[in-house]
């Protein structure tokens, strides 16, 4: 039966259903026992599940995924939580040198089904480190996957996947998105994990992006529809794999894209997705790929955020960049 | 093909889905349930509230304002006068003052967040006075209590909870460090200046302020190495205020957290972090210490943190309020009160005059703070870099291109 949740709860959700089905699915982190994570999103778990499959750790993140590691090693499917996004980098020596490696250095013997959470993104008013779009630098390394749900349907049935996954999945939660509510349907039958879903038809221009920026592109689409303007709205899901045969397909038909993600763009996925489609599809372009996303500067404080962040008025004014090709 | 200027535009902005709150959801405490029978788990009881009568802790004022004898650690307070004292009791009450204000400018919504030191004013003030004007200091997120002892104005810590800015003071006007967010960074760069400091043969010391939460992290651990292999002149000053967000003590160590030093070859000792004398006496003996070329120490303020971890935090979900109450009875403000009073340190026309001048303070802090104008755009793009960067100049030309197209609009 389809239920209307936020996104908070449809992970909380989907988590829950895990660790139901198999008694190798443990849940890590600092906090997500007792108070049920900082935003919540493991709230009751511990109190359903046990200490011993839902564990408070200690204070210490390179700790958190090296155990976690181990663990992995063990036979066990760790789903661990980094508090928030600035504060996985104790822990990037782990996830980088030995989690995304460790597959390929046994010739393919060790499995590592390991998730590694990471609410990530800005637009909550927070201090430095709790508002960051670091997931270029998780994209950037093989042997890693990377995947950030839109919605709370998306966000309940790719933390199911990723758990099946055999792989890492570093799974980035868009923070501001978890009080968003929408209809989630544990009985439906999902989409591949790193497949790209089209979630709004349009004709004369693409706009791709993931996480808390496919709201963003939606409205944006909406606004332009207002001044005749037919946008169509990718949700890419994953970065990596990255769904570069739906982007082309919609590309084909538009002849535009504009990418768009919070993240600083110097460096970012979206300059992978430029370079990619400018090759695939260079005759079918009308207009450079551009993109809109962050500065090449600190995540600025609270009450520059606004600037900082994509808004809709960075969206449409790209989108007219490219339609005045 | 050019790119067209799009200068005609109305701004599109619209509000929707901007900003969320992080506000915590409150909800009912879950209970624990035991460890599946087929596991093998190890299982201490949590003991709460240490008694003052234990042989780990350093105390020289006892809970009821008793001067109590210590051999060790009094010379290190003999010369302190009643005037001394009331300075002490002087920073605690405005320390106090100072982060109430703040915890309610947040919610008057006038901050974002606040991280309270509610308890800790004896650990802070006790160790803050302990320092030298040439000593560095590297705090965490919660000293504000040191900071003050350091001169900085309390205003300039507000901004960055504030929102305004990332930091908010010059390190180096105070030799007070930045705060740091990221837990346990900082003990390594108070290592490293440490071991500048004894390169350049100067005798002053460095302190470094984390949590007990902290002492888990890697950083912690590399910095006491790195610490006492270079025998740096170096005190880590642990507050152990028995929580990190949600997790007690318990869940971080299995031993007493000053004996940790013991390990890495340097000496731990846990004082009464309640005791603002206490604190004052042993930080002084362990600076000292690094002064004389003896090296690092680690310094366990045994206390409590008797607010909620900051303002988004909710601490009914996972400590009870008998824990509470067995703390606030060690309140360390309080106890030197007694003290004072009952030495007859100081009459009433003292602790009058200091109400009004908190009052007073709590004003001054709010009128700042209120008057704390939100930073101009163009502040995303400064400082990123020392010598400047090609690619940062043209993002901020580009933004201006964009600002002045809404400014051609008459703005918005
Ligand atoms: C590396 C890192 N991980 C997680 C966090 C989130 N966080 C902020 S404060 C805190 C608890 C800190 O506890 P403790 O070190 O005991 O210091 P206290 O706040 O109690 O003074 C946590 C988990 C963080 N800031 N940095």
């Amino acid at each position: 039966m389809a239920e209307k949740m936020a996104m908070a709860k449809a992970i909380n959700e989907s988590l829950r259903r895990a660790l139901d089905a198999d008694p190798k699915v443990l849940v890590m982190g600092e906090d997500v026992g007792k108070l049920g994570g900082v935003f919540r999103v493991t709230d009751g778990l511990q109190k359903d599940f046990g200490e011993s499959r839902v564990i408070d750790t200690p204070l210490a993140e390179s700790g958190i995924v090296g155990t976690a590691i181990g663990l992995a090693l063990r036979g066990y499917r760790p789903v661990v939580e980094i508090q928030f996004d600035g504060f996985v980098f104790p822990a990037y020596d782990q996830i980088v040198t030995q989690l995304a490696k460790m597959h390929a250095r046994s010739l393919g013997k060790v499995k590592l089904p390991v998730v590694v959470r990471i609410p990530y993104g800005g637009g909550i008013g927070a201090v430095e480190h709790h508002s960051e779009s670091p997931e270029a630098l998780f994209a950037h390394v093989a042997g890693l996957k990377v995947v950030s749900p839109s919605n709370s349907s998306d966000a309940y049935w790719m933390m199911q996947q990723a758990i099946q996954s055999d792989d890492p999945v570093i799974y980035f939660e868009p923070k501001r998105r978890y009080w968003d509510k929408a209809e989630v349907d544990p009985e439906a039958i999902p989409a591949p994990l790193h497949k790209a879903r089209v979630v709004r038809e349009g004709t004369d221009l693409t706009l791709a992006a993931y996480g808390p920026m496919v709201k963003l592109c939606q409205e944006a689409a909406d606004a332009a529809a207002e001044e005749g303007k037919s946008l169509e709205v990718l949700d890419l899901r994953s970065v990596s794999p990255l769904d570069f045969d739906s982007v082309q397909a919609s590309v084909e038909k538009t002849r535009r894209l504009v990418v768009v993600h919070e993240a600083p763009v110097f460096f970012g996925s979206g300059a992978e997705i430029a370079a990619r489609i400018t090759e695939r599809c260079f005759y079918h372009l009308e207009a450079p790929v551009l993109r809109v996303g962050g500065y090449h500067a600190p995540y600025p404080p609270a009450r520059l955020e606004e600037t900082y962040l994509p808004d809709l008025d960075r969206v449409l004014d790209a989108v007219d960049r490219s339609l005045a090709y | 093909m050019t790119v067209e200027s799009s200068a005609a535009r109305k701004p599109r902005r619209s509000a929707a889905g901007k900003a969320g709150t992080t506000g915590s959801k409150t909800g009912t405490t879950a209970g624990t349930t035991g460890a599946t029978g087929t596991e093998r788990t190890t299982r201490t009881t949590r003991s709460t509230a240490k008694k003052s009568t234990d042989p780990e802790l350093v105390q020289l004022l006892t809970p009821e304002g008793k001067r109590v004898k210590n051999a060790e650690y009094d010379p290190f307070v003999a010369g302190i006068t009643p005037e001394d004292l009331r300075g002490l009791y002087r920073d605690m009450v405005l320390t106090r003052r100072f982060d109430a204000e703040a915890t309610a400018l947040q919610r008057q919504g006038e901050l974002g967040l606040w991280a309270s030191l509610l308890g800790q004013e004896a650990a802070q003030i006790g160790s803050g006075r302990a320092t030298r004007e040439d000593d560095y200091v590297f705090p965490t997120y919660r000293e504000h209590g040191v900071a003050w002892c350091r001169g900085v104005d309390p205003a300039n810590l507000l901004g960055m909870f504030r929102g305004v800015n990332n930091g908010g003071w010059d390190p180096n006007s105070n030799n007070f460090h930045l705060y740091t967010i990221v837990i346990g960074s900082q003990t390594l760069h108070a290592t490293g200046y440490a071991m500048g400091v004894a390169k350049d043969g100067a005798d002053s010391a460095v302190i470094a302020y984390f949590g007990d939460g902290a002492s888990s992290q890697g950083d912690v651990a590399e910095s006491f190495t790195f610490a006492a292999v270079y025998n740096a002149p170096v005190v880590f000053f642990c507050q152990n205020n028995q929580w990190a967000i949600s997790e007690p003590t318990e869940r971080q160590t299995r031993v007493p957290l000053y004996q940790r030093a013991q390990g890495y070859g340097f000496p731990g000792v846990r004082v009464d972090g309640n005791d603002v004398l206490a604190c004052l006496a042993v930080t002084k003996w362990a600076l000292e210490r690094a002064r004389n070329g003896e090296g690092p120490t680690l310094v366990e303020a045994f206390t409590y943190r008797m607010g909620a971890h900051t303002t988004s935090d909710d601490p009914t979900r996972y400590r009870g309020d008998e824990e509470r109450l067995a703390w606030e009875a060690k309140d360390p403000i309080l106890r030197l009160r007694r003290y004072l009073e009952a030495s007859n340190h100081a009459d009433e026309g003292f602790f009058a005059e200091l109400e009004s001048e908190s009052e007073a303070l709590g004003r001054r802090v709010r009128e700042a703070v209120r008057a704390m104008p939100d930073p101009d755009h163009f502040a995303i793009f400064e400082n990123a870099y020392a010598d400047g960067h090609a690619l940062v100049d043209e993002e901020r030309a580009q933004f201006a291109a964009y600002q002045a197209s809404f400014a051609d609009e008459g703005g918005h």
